[in-house]
């Protein structure tokens, strides 16, 4: 079994009696995306500042590499604090420095690099955050959503290995929430570090992570995957999510993850057995080399798209949701096999001229985009993970824009 | 009877039990001051300080000179006023000068740049930490692996070691002028004579007290203006902005204080 980068073992931490983390035990593995979830006040933040040492726990201990952390000498616990970096949810960016100068400030002060060599790292961070017009300014002149952009490079710039992201998204509009997380998922692969995600926005952050963590109580409530996740039937969990995720997914405007799931559940229970229903997953596939114009431009394509989808087959009794980050799947109960097929054949035309030519107009890159759709038909015994994999088998291209080349 | 006797000694206990609590309170508190002085002292010598050191010696050195300069001369020209009318009197006012000089060298010119420098820079120190405090900027650090006490206390403490004594000359030499305005130009006292006594009265022993006590004032000052912006979250009577500003009146306060009775400590070992 593969040992855990980080270990909690029966972590406890009290402030002024009040416990908020009660015999924690949980595993944070290698070259994983791990997003903490929870209400508000429910110890997130508190949990990750044990990692980096900013809080010691009353109870337990905490292990890296199966070392207990507080038993390491001081050279082990500065090589392990030099792979992490924690990115914090109110940003902590120095308001004295400008842009550059607090993404610099690291490199300055902790390694011996040349003034040349700090100059151009921290100038590549600040173009890859389409921070450049604001390399001068203080963080008091930009935007909430600039300043996390800013607090973002700040963390990555020592190229970290275990990166703490405390609330990335925060104070971001739908678009730019979903490119944050798609920064931190294509930082992730690039680079090859361990991220902790502490996140509301479900299900976006869903998307883009291989484990989650539910904190309820004080304690671990839930640790799995995502699908396990919206598959449990718990009635806390049902409680959470009726907390944090509307009904309503608010990048496309489509159903929830967890409103689309009552629907098919009615739907099943409706059907007479033999009764078959169609489905259609809409993928996005997309090339471009500039991976922040790239998920900005599938981002907002994404956002057309599921608008698009809403508009089209909600009137012929359809519903959608999202279901991964370029994935909507759509089930049309009330038409046959073949009419759905006309139905997609006449969306693709649509889609082709007014979407697709429409967002690639002002972006001035090369690049190229595949909208595909697999129909398949569902028995009352599918659900909706078969559903999304026999749909999966059958995608075809629909629609596709290729350097300045629209074809469909 | 034996109700009173009772109610007296509970009384006695409590009042004993408070005072003792203020006074271990106290002493832990002074424990932890020496403590947080001695380790950011120690990192004055690490690497990577020297721009730091020159930024805050820019800004509690070179900005707060020209308040310095301008208490000194009207110090000066006060004390050229006062003890003039007074050394007439015993008919002594040839030594006009050397009283003005030692008066600024040995007492006035520590003491009162030490407290002019609180008031402009001490109390800058306190809010700038203790913003960064509140607004877990020194977390930020600490997560970068740049020790806070480091970047931020080191600088402050060698750059007031540097300032307080400059700052201090500044402050004798302006005031002495201030002494000859009022003195020779105003009151006509002879020129020769305010100049020659300062050179046969002014020992080196005098300006070695001077700035002997100012380097204890920087350290004082220093000191207890960056701890209680490090620590102004631990205050349990306030919190955020408010905490702030308590921190940095409390800073002020007690510098002021410190300086004060330890000029008296330093003078009677001087003497």
């Amino acid at each position: 079994m593969e040992t855990p980068l980080i270990e909690f073992k029966g972590i406890t931490k009290r402030f002024s009696g009040k416990t908020v983390l009660d015999r924690i035990d949980l595993s944070i593995y290698e070259n994983q995306i791990t997003t903490i979830i929870g209400k508000s006040g429910s110890g997130k933040s508190v949990l990750i500042k044990h990692i980096i040492g900013l809080l010691s726990p009353d109870e337990g201990s905490i292990l890296f590499r199966g070392k207990p952390v507080d038993k390491m000498k001081k050279k082990e616990w500065e090589e392990y604090r030099s792979r992490i970096s924690y990115m914090f949810q109110n940003n902590a960016l120095f308001d004295s420095m400008t842009v550059f100068e607090n993404i610099a400030l690291p490199l300055k002060q902790t390694t011996n690099l040349k003034k040349k060599e700090i100059e151009k790292k921290v100038m590549s961070r600040i173009e890859q955050m389409e921070l450049l017009d604001a390399a001068n300014k203080y963080p008091a002149e930009l935007s909430g959503g600039m300043q996390k952009r800013v607090a973002m490079a700040r963390a990555l710039v020592t190229d970290p290995a275990i990166v703490l992201f405390d609330e990335p998204t925060t104070s971001q509009d739908p678009i730019r929430r979903n490119i944050i997380l798609s920064m931190i998922a294509h930082y992730r692969k690039k680079f090859g570090f361990t991220a902790i995600l502490i996140s509301h926005d479900i299900p976006d952050v869903f998307f883009i992570s291989d484990r989650i963590l539910l904190l309820w109580d004080g304690k671990i409530a839930f640790n799995g995957s995502y699908e396990e996740f919206y598959r449990l039937k718990h009635p806390m969990i049902d409680e959470f999510l009726l907390s944090i995720e509307g009904l309503k997914d608010e990048l496309t405007g489509l159903l929830s993850k967890r409103m689309f799931r009552s629907r098919y559940d009615i739907l099943t229970d409706q059907r007479n057995i033999g009764n078959i229903i169609t489905a259609v997953l809409f993928s996005i596939e997309f090339k471009m080399p500039d991976e922040i114009n790239g998920s900005l431009i599938s981002t907002e394509i994404l956002k057309a798209l599921g608008e698009y989808v809403n508009t089209y087959f909600g009137p012929l009794g359809g519903f959608s949701a999202r279901h991964s980050s370029r994935k909507i799947l759509t089930v049309l109960p009330y038409l046959k096999p073949e009419e759905v097929e006309k139905s997609v054949h006449d969306f693709a035309l649509e889609l082709q001229q007014k979407t697709l030519t429409g967002s690639a107009a002002d972006v001035r890159e090369c690049f190229e985009i595949e909208v595909t759709a697999g129909i398949t038909e569902a028995g009352p015994s599918d659900d909706i993970e078969n559903i999304i994999e026999k749909a999966e088998k059958n995608k075809k291209i629909i629609a596709l824009y290729k350097c300045g080349k629209e074809d469909s | 009877m034996d109700n009173s006797l009772a109610r007296n000694s509970n009384l006695l206990l409590y009042f004993f039990n408070s005072l003792g609590k203020k006074i271990i309170k106290i002493i832990n508190e002074l424990g932890a001051i020496v403590i947080f002085f001695i380790l950011a002292f120690l990192k004055i010598f690490r690497r990577k300080q020297i721009h730091e050191i020159i930024q805050q010696i820019y800004y509690i050195g070179a900005k707060s000179a020209n308040i310095v300069m301008l208490v000194g001369l009207f110090t000066g020209m006060v004390l050229g006023l006062q003890l003039y009318y007074t050394l007439t009197k015993v008919g002594s006012s040839g030594f006009l000068g050397s009283v003005v000089a030692l008066t600024l060298i040995r007492e006035l010119g520590p003491v009162l740049t030490a407290i002019m420098i609180t008031a402009r820079a001490g109390s800058a120190m306190t809010a700038e930490i203790g913003n960064l405090r509140i607004s877990e900027q020194i977390d930020a650090l600490y997560t970068m692996r740049i020790d806070p006490q480091r970047y931020l206390v080191s600088p402050c403490i060698a750059a007031s070691i540097i300032s307080f004594p400059l700052l201090t000359a500044l402050f004798d030499l302006i005031g002495i002028l201030g002494g000859y305005i009022t003195g020779v130009v105003l009151l006509g006292v002879d020129k020769g004579a305010y100049f020659y006594r300062i050179q046969a009265h002014v020992d080196i022993i005098d300006i070695r007290g001077g700035f002997i006590k100012s380097i204890v004032f920087a350290l004082l000052v220093s000191t207890i203006c960056c701890y209680n912006g490090y620590f102004t979250h631990l205050r349990t009577d306030s919190y955020g902005a408010r905490s702030v500003s308590l921190s940095t009146t409390s800073a002020v306060v007690l510098s002021c204080v410190t300086i004060l009775i330890s000029d008296y400590v330093v003078t009677s070992f001087l003497m």
